[in-house]
């Protein structure tokens, strides 16, 4: 299927009429979500939007919005029914976004095409069929988008889930329990990280007492934060090391020379009093 | 995959290395990256940017914002028609150097990324291509 | 925002007692990360520093050539018989350094400039204790 003439007309000769037209339909709608965006956003998103589309229509196939001349209208949908599901827009208030145009839409071709009621039936219908498909293309996306959302929950459980605590003044401790694979190990770590510098703890303990394997990748985590720690101005100890993992460890080949490791998390403890105790009460004699 | 927006820049000047780090950090800002890939990808332009600027008698830069069906991410194409690498892999290796550095800016670039392809050849110029997905 | 070939420009560095002071609130650039080596290095000598204390709080990142600037401060500090003590490395900084390879081996750091201070008044009271940090990195991938 060709082009649409009209619409393409339409479009192109009152891009600025449609445009108002369309933005009053959405401030109008009670799917309106003046919470979640302002109406300079709205008025941004339909601009672009409504340029995007000038563009494809002219140029593309009405029937076949998959093709090459589709792909930025296509990218703005996916970008903006994205964005919505992070920002907490339902499914159809988001796909309104597209549907709305309809109106704005069908106005101007019954005022350009006239009497011609076979021309204004077959522009309408080719019309509301692109629009159709642009509306479902934004509901994949948007599903698309709340599955990220739904991922971001489960990070941020993670990280929830192990929790680094103050065990005293300049001291925290981050108890780590079950598997540790590779993601996990990361944002542990940089939470960690973040920890130390919000507390403004000059040592962290990382006991891994409670994880029954630990991989090469995993092992180089551990090393790289303690690494980043100490470029921070923060040392870290690992205790916990069970005899397995000490092996696994040493036939990996991963060196752990310059970390100091101890059994226990109490034989780390007092490690760490130790030296808070000597950096922070030099005077007191007892260094 | 497609290209969802692209960018140009000149590199010519130590100016123009701190002005690609700030375009950068806004793409990735853009994209959505957490802030340790951000900054990763800032640092690793850095790198090549710098580079371009020392060795390669100036270049461009190529930012794009790539989108496929499951994932997002950030292509960095870094160009010059200046003198090449005679030798990528010994280049490649942290602490060679021919210019007084600390020889970390290629090797340190590639483990900062996801992917980095390098094409250079003497006389006729060095190009560097890193993408870091989401 | 920096004017670009502007010779004027230049980071700051305060005399507090008998340290410096310097606070990089700047995306620097190459050169102005130079005359910050070449001013210090001189205010040294100037001031009979003892200490030399570098606040990078404000830095969102530093690279190879920043971090080699880091070290040569650092390097040439010890040689003029002043400490230096880099604080407030950003985690995300830090973790990137680590990746791409620069441990800042013999730079001494601290977690903001209180700490900082804390440690150079402790090291400059206790010359001889100072507790090397001396630490080599692993590089592996
Ligand atoms: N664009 C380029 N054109 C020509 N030669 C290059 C280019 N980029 C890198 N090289 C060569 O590769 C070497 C290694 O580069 P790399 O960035 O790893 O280290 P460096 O620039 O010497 O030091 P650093 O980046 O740590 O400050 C350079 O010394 C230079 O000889
Ligand atoms: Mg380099």
């Amino acid at each position: 299927m060709p082009t649409d003439p009209w619409l393409a007309h339409i479009v192109s000769k009152f891009e600025s009429e449609i445009l108002a037209d369309w933005i009053q339909h959405q401030l109008a709608a009670d799917t309106l979500r003046r919470d979640l965006m302002s109406e300079a956003e709205l008025v941004e998103q339909s601009r672009a939007f409504l340029g995007l589309l000038r563009e494809a229509v002219q140029k593309g196939n009405l029937a076949d919005t998959t093709g090459p001349e589709w792909t930025p209208v296509r990218e703005m949908l996916a970008c903006v029914s994205r964005a919505r599901a992070k920002q907490g827009f339902t499914a159809s208030e988001t796909a309104t976004f597209v549907f709305s145009l309809k109106q704005p839409l069908f106005a101007r071709l019954r005022g350009e095409v006239g009497t011609d009621v076979d021309a204004l039936g077959d522009a309408v219908w080719r019309t509301t069929v692109l629009l159709d498909k642009l509306g479902l293309y934004t509901a994949e996306s948007y599903q698309k988008g709340r599955e990220e959302v739904i991922a971001r929950q489960q990070q941020e459980m993670m990280e929830l889930s192990t929790p680094v605590v103050k065990l005293w003044e300049g001291i925290l401790a981050l108890p780590l329990i079950g598997t540790l694979d590779s993601a996990r190990t990361q944002i542990v770590m940089e939470n960690l990280l973040e920890r130390i510098v919000e507390t403004g703890a000059s040592i962290a303990i990382i006991d891994i007492t409670g994880v029954p394997t630990v991989d090469t990748l995993v092992a180089q985590h551990l090393l790289k934060t303690v690494a980043a720690a100490r470029l921070m101005g923060a040392d870290c100890i690992i205790s916990g090391i069970r005899p397995q993992i000490a092996q696994t460890i040493v036939h990996l080949g991963v060196e752990l020379t310059n970390v100091i490791t101890k059994a226990t998390l109490a034989d780390a403890f007092t490690v760490a009093l130790e030296r808070t105790g000597a950096t922070i009460a030099p005077r007191s004699g007892h260094v | 995959m497609a290209v969802v927006k692209h960018e140009t820049r000149e590199i010519r000047s130590a100016e123009d290395i701190v002005l690609v780090r700030q375009a950068v950090r806004a793409w990735a800002i853009e994209l959505g990256f957490r802030l340790v890939d951000q900054t990763k990808l800032v640092t690793a332009a850095s790198e090549l940017a710098r580079n371009i600027v020392d060795y390669g008698g100036g270049g461009t830069v190529v930012i794009e914002a790539l989108n496929d069906a499951e994932r997002r991410g950030l292509r960095l194409r870094f160009e010059d028609h200046g003198p090449g690498i005679e030798d990528v892999d010994t280049a490649l290796r942290d602490g060679y150097t021919t210019g007084g550095g600390l020889g970390l800016g290629l090797g340190g670039a590639r483990r900062l990324v996801n992917e980095f392809e390098i094409v250079s050849a003497p006389g006729r110029g060095t190009r560097v291509t890193i993408t870091r997905w989401r | 925002m920096f004017e670009s070939g502007s010779s004027v420009e230049r980071i700051p560095i305060l005399k507090m007692g008998s340290y410096l002071l310097v606070t990089i609130q700047v995306d620097m650039h190459d050169r102005l990360a130079t005359s910050l080596q070449d001013d210090l290095t001189a205010r040294i000598v100037e001031t009979r520093a003892r200490g030399v204390l570098i606040d990078i709080s404000s830095l969102e990142v530093v690279d190879s050539f920043i971090g080699r600037m880091l070290g040569n401060i650092a390097a040439m500090a010890r040689v003029l018989d002043a400490e230096t003590v880099v604080v407030g490395m950003r985690p995300a900084v830090a973790i990137t350094l680590v990746e791409l390879g620069l441990s800042l081996p013999g730079v001494r750091t601290a977690l903001n400039v209180d700490k900082g201070m804390e440690l150079l008044r402790g090291s400059v009271e206790r010359v001889a204790k100072v507790n090397s940090r001396g630490r080599r990195q692993a590089r592996d991938a």
